[in-house]
């Protein structure tokens, strides 16, 4: 039998199948602690004060009361802080966007509601939180503006672009002109509720002022070393002043990704007192930060009567803040996912008196491809042609934008399989043609991408004389598997049981990694400990070939594998050594190597990467009353090597879950003339809850893929994008009426 | 959150002394409701007065029907056997509102005091005419897809939230209470009020009164009847509207009709004339819809909840029809019937 090679060097063990997360029973044991459940001596707590108006500024503050209450420290304000860095882009941490980062109780302006404007700290929670409401602040308020759509008129295309957003590419071809002279045309506006991620953990920081002076801080944040460096710019401190951890995330879906204000006022607050102090933010104070921006849309389809796209206008004016651009890529995935001669692609900013939006969770092409995939079920209506055979007639290999073929691209693969499970051929395309009792019943499908990414990213890994291993790196796990999968790889790649290998993370002590985002920690920290692993292998071959009588020797590393604890040539078993007798036997207490990855630029000159998804979603409607429940959903996914079978599929399973939110519940309302998000809680604020979920279908589609030596794409945001159109085209189906405004509540389709 | 005096009463006249005229003390069992608005800083009671140890969690037989302890919890109450039998309405309701969790705390006392979900109500950053008497309603012109349809004042539109109350209503419960001036009964449909110009008071409880028991009467609608409760989510959402129906029929002529509507006005919401309409008349849809006509007729609409009035037209409708066809709505399955 041939012997299966894993690209990490050692037999695929582990890798690729179905493993119980590592990191699960410190979890459900409560041995696993969060960024606010770090204890110090003399632990202060603080509570923050926040902004009962929008805009304008604060004219006194009376914290009299407040500090006479027993227990309280200090009322710390702009008036009576300790200096702080005084340029804005001291702030700026590694994802900013462009402009001037929000500082918190640097002076008397407003800028959103919310903001915080004192922080009470106190010997304990309950004090604090008590004495905050003492806390009087006078207020000159503005008019404040809130209402994208009202600010269309004073939007911009933003000067300076993002780093690593890529701005809409130039039109090509003349869409204006192939539009008009298409014989189908599509053209619709299409709109998306303001979100915020609410992951189950409070935002949370606690500094621990150590005996040395240098600080220990714990932190909800989704990369330790954005925590680091945001903390040493803003207040001018040293690297090694300031250790920063991120053991373990309560959920981040992006709204970890940059410091937030907590971790800011938790320092300011040691420093000033010289203690150790905890900042929690409330549920509350989740609308006081990042959120995914609603956005006005306008998409446009032209096309011949058999469904071939001659024109592709895609349009989207989304929401910033004051301060800052914040910018989403949402209109360059219609560039990208169908083929099309004419296409012009457009963004503009409007600026909000709301805090900096921030990424979430598929940032960009949950918004976008939601407006195209409904467009294109528009056309698909239009052209009575089957919304996958449109799809495939328009279906492309080659990324239009850069001209270059996709590495892999097995989306036909999931229109095939997603189809077969979900039973698409028995759908009669006719809208109210399907019902069960009281209830009309809707099928809907529509296409989901997402970047196949890599960042630069180190891990060191340490062999020890045992046959034990301990491998980490700095970046988190977002509660995404990443402790497994890291596991999993270093296991298979030295031939080690799973149970022998301890990987470490979320610590500005270990090896340098990137913050967890854009669905690239697979591929970068995988590879990064893969090519750890892979040295200590070849440190612990050319020890065990030097062995005296050694079977290995005259054999080449590339021709051993490391299994079950032994180092053997393929093929001949026979001749092997153990691993622990190589160590010591030559006295080796320790080996370890650091590895270091980063995209492969040759394979990213030649090809571009992408993730694919077909997603199908069956709706059931009370014909009557509205009520639509999402009765089930297959989504087949297109991601290259998939490393762990069940973690990925819980990946795949929530961001559909959060799919269904986007397209049925969330929703930020804001009151414009307050310029207030009104709904600030989870019985107010809707996700999904266990009765709006049914049955959800995971597929993964056999896809190889080169763009890293472990062929992997990530699997953490795929899922989400393309199953708000999937159950908005199934609500149409079902019902006949199009609703292009997400949330898809019953009060729009009572009136639709 | 306020610091408070804590009192725990042993027995009912005991809580009622410890309460006297103090307006900033309040009665805590379950406090399913009132931990979250201190927590808000909606609630600033000077002093808690601990009612869970009172011999006011049993629920007995009286006069044919049933007499329900202040501190029955939600779930023991909705589980009871004698309510699942003989009062399946109230057990319905029950069990369609918050969580499993929450009902276990919860106590019967509580939930029918529990106060409004608007959100201007437990924003202490904005005016709040309930909150703040004479501050204003800015949820008028504001977020008010929630709010109410009827009933509503100019100086207020919240609705009650409770799920329970609503059956209650239909089922013309009567609500035992004791105080400084002794002991009254209070007919369900007087219990709560509508906002006015003082809607700060959302029942008509006289100052240190508490709620003791809660008697249902002998008549109990066992076999037709529906909890019909319509949402943003599928659980864990307050109605936009609800519908407690209940008929005695002879055959398929109305002989009695109660109706009742939840999250559309500042208490369970009842129209005497549409249930006389139905009285006498057969159980057709036809004469569903006129009933449902006759009561949104007086519906009003806010900025954004004008849908709730066609949504509470045709919930009528459908409740009435589970109700006749004794088919009442299930709650653990979420698929309208």
């Amino acid at each position: 039998m041939a012997t299966q090679i894993s690209p990490a060097s050692g037999r695929d063990t582990f890798v690729g199948r179905a493993m119980s997360r590592v990191d699960g029973p410190a979890k459900v044991t409560g041995l696993a602690k969060y960024a606010g459940e770090f204890a110090a001596p003399n632990l202060a707590h603080g509570y923050v004060v926040s902004s009962a108006i929008t805009k304008g500024r604060i004219t006194a503050i009376d914290a009299a009361a407040a500090e006479a209450v027993p227990g309280v420290f200090k009322v710390i304000t702009h008036e009576n802080r300790p200096s702080i860095a005084g340029e804005a882009e001291a702030y700026q941490d590694m994802v900013a966007p462009p402009g001037a980062p929000f500082r918190a109780l640097y002076d008397e302006t407003i800028a959103f509601s919310g903001q915080p404007v004192a922080l009470v700290v106190a010997e304990d929670f309950d004090t604090a939180r008590y004495a905050a409401s003492l806390v009087r602040v006078s207020y000159e308020a503005e008019t404040p503006h809130t209402d994208l759509e009202a600010q269309a008129g004073s939007s911009y295309d933003p000067p300076e672009k993002r780093d690593g957003i890529k701005p809409p590419p130039e039109p090509w071809g003349d869409a204006g002109s192939a539009f008009d002279g298409a014989a189908i045309k599509v053209s619709q506006q299409y709109r998306i509720a303001h979100e915020h991620h609410n992951p189950m953990e409070p935002h949370a920081s606690t500094v621990v002022v150590e005996d040395d002076g240098t600080y220990t801080v714990y932190d909800k944040i989704q990369g330790v070393a954005n925590s680091q460096l945001y903390l040493t710019n803003a207040f001018g401190l040293k690297p090694e002043q300031v250790r920063c951890l991120s053991p373990y995330m309560g959920g981040g879906f992006g709204c970890g990704l940059r410091p937030q204000y907590q971790l800011f006022l938790a320092m300011l607050a040691a420093q000033d007192l010289n203690r150790s102090v905890r900042v929690v933010l409330t549920r509350d104070q989740m609308w006081s930060f990042t959120y995914r921006p609603g956005a006005v849309q306008t998409v446009s389809l032209g096309a011949d009567t058999s469904g071939n796209l001659q024109a592709i206008r895609h349009d989207a004016l989304h929401g910033t803040s004051q301060y800052e651009d914040y910018q989403e890529n949402i209109v360059n995935w219609s560039g990208i996912l169908y083929g099309c001669d004419n296409v012009e692609l457009t963004y503009r900013l409007a600026k909000l008196d709301t805090a900096t939006p921030g990424d979430m969770r598929a940032p960009g092409a949950v918004t976008g491809v939601f407006a195209l995939e409904t467009a294109m079920d528009e056309l698909a209506y239009a052209t009575r042609i089957d919304p996958i055979q449109l799809r495939i007639a328009n279906y492309t290999d080659t990324d239009p934008v850069e001209e270059k073929p996709f590495g892999s691209k097995a989306l036909k693969a999931c229109f095939r399989q997603g189809a077969e499970r979900f039973g698409w051929s028995k759908r009669n395309p006719e809208p109210r043609s399907m019902r069960d009792g009281k209830e009309l019943v809707g099928w809907g499908m529509a296409c989901g991408i997402w970047e196949a990414l890599m960042m630069e990213s180190s891990a060191k890994v340490t062999l020890t004389a045992d046959g034990r291993l301990e491998v980490g790196n700095s970046t988190g796990d977002i509660g995404t598997g990443t402790y497994t999968i890291l596991t999993q790889i270093a296991a298979d790649a030295l031939g080690l049981p799973m149970e022998h290998v301890t990987t470490k993370l979320g610590d500005t002590d270990l090896a340098k990694a990137p913050v967890a985002g854009g669905s690239w920690t697979a591929a970068s920290s995988g590879t990064a400990v893969m090519k750890a692993c892979r040295d200590v292998a070849e440190q612990a071959f050319k020890l065990a070939r030097g062995l005296e009588g050694s079977p290995l020797a005259n054999v080449d590393f590339e021709r051993v594998v490391f299994s079950k604890g032994r180092i053997e040539v393929a093929g001949d078993p026979a001749k092997s050594v153990v691993l622990t007798d190589v160590m010591r036997q030559t006295g080796t207490e320790t080996l370890e190597a650091t590895g270091s990855a980063s995209p492969d630029k040759d394979f990213a000159k030649q090809y571009e990467a992408y993730t694919h998804s077909a997603v199908f979603a069956e709706v059931k409607i009370d014909e009557e009353l509205g009520i639509v429940r999402v009765t089930r959903v297959v989504s087949a996914i297109a991601a290259g090597k998939i490393l762990n079978t069940k973690t990925a599929r819980s990946q795949i399973l929530g961001a559909v879950v959060m799919g269904i939110g986007s397209a049925l519940h969330e929703e930020s309302m804001l009151d414009h003339r307050l310029g207030r998000f009104m709904n600030r809680n989870l019985g107010e604020y809707h996700v999904p809850a266990n009765a709006d979920i049914h049955d959800i279908d995971v597929i993964f589609v056999d896809e190889e893929d080169k763009a890293n030596p472990l062929g992997v794409k990530g699997v953490g945001e795929i899922g989400i994008v393309g199953t708000a159109a999937a159950i908005s085209n199934a609500v149409f189906h079902a019902t006949g009426k199009r609703i292009r405004d997400l949330p898809i509540t019953v009060d729009k389709i009572l009136a639709a | 959150m306020n610091r408070f005096d804590y009192v725990r009463a042993g027995t009912v006249a005991e809580a009622v002394q410890a309460f006297g005229s103090d307006p900033s003390a309040r009665f805590i069992a379950g406090g399913t409701n009132l931990i979250d608005l201190m927590k808000y800083n909606v609630e600033k009671p000077g002093r808690l007065i601990d009612i869970t140890r009172l011999p006011l969690n049993t629920i007995e037989e009286r006069d044919g029907g049933l007499r329900i302890g202040a501190l029955v919890s939600n779930a023991d109450l909705a589980y009871d056997d004698r309510i699942r039998s003989r009062y399946p309405l109230l057990s319905s309701a029950i069990l369609a509102g918050a969580s499993a969790q929450l009902r276990n705390a919860a106590s019967t006392g509580g939930n029918i005091n529990q106060r409004t979900r608007c959100y201007y109500f437990y924003d202490e950053g904005t005016p709040c005419n309930k909150r703040e008497p004479g501050s204003g309603c800015p949820a008028i012109g504001g977020v008010n897809r929630i709010h109410a349809i009827f009933g509503a004042s100019d100086a207020c539109i919240a609705t009650h939230p409770s799920d329970m109350c609503v059956a209650l209503a239909a089922l013309e419960a009567t609500v035992q209470v004791t105080g400084p001036d002794g002991d009254r009964a209070i007919a369900f449909a007087d219990y709560h009020r509508l906002p006015g110009d003082d809607p700060a008071k959302d029942n008509t409880l006289k100052p240190g009164e508490m709620v003791v028991t809660v008697d249902l009467p002998a008549k109990d609608y066992g076999q037709h009847h529906t909890y019909l409760k319509l949402r943003d989510r599928l659980s864990y959402a307050f109605a936009l509207v609800s519908v407690a129906a209940a008929f005695e029929l002879d055959g398929q002529t109305i002989r009695t009709a109660r109706l009742a509507l939840g999250g559309v006005a500042h208490k369970p919401w009842r129209n005497l004339e549409a249930e006389a309409l139905l009285q006498g008349k057969p159980a057709t849809r036809e004469n569903f819809q006129a009933a449902a006509d006759l009561i949104v007729a007086e519906a009003k609409p806010q900025s954004e909840n004008g849908f709730k009035i066609e949504l509470a037209r045709r919930a009528i409708v459908r409740g009435l029809e589970q109700a006749a066809a004794g088919t009442p709505q299930t709650q653990s399955d979420k698929r309208i019937q």
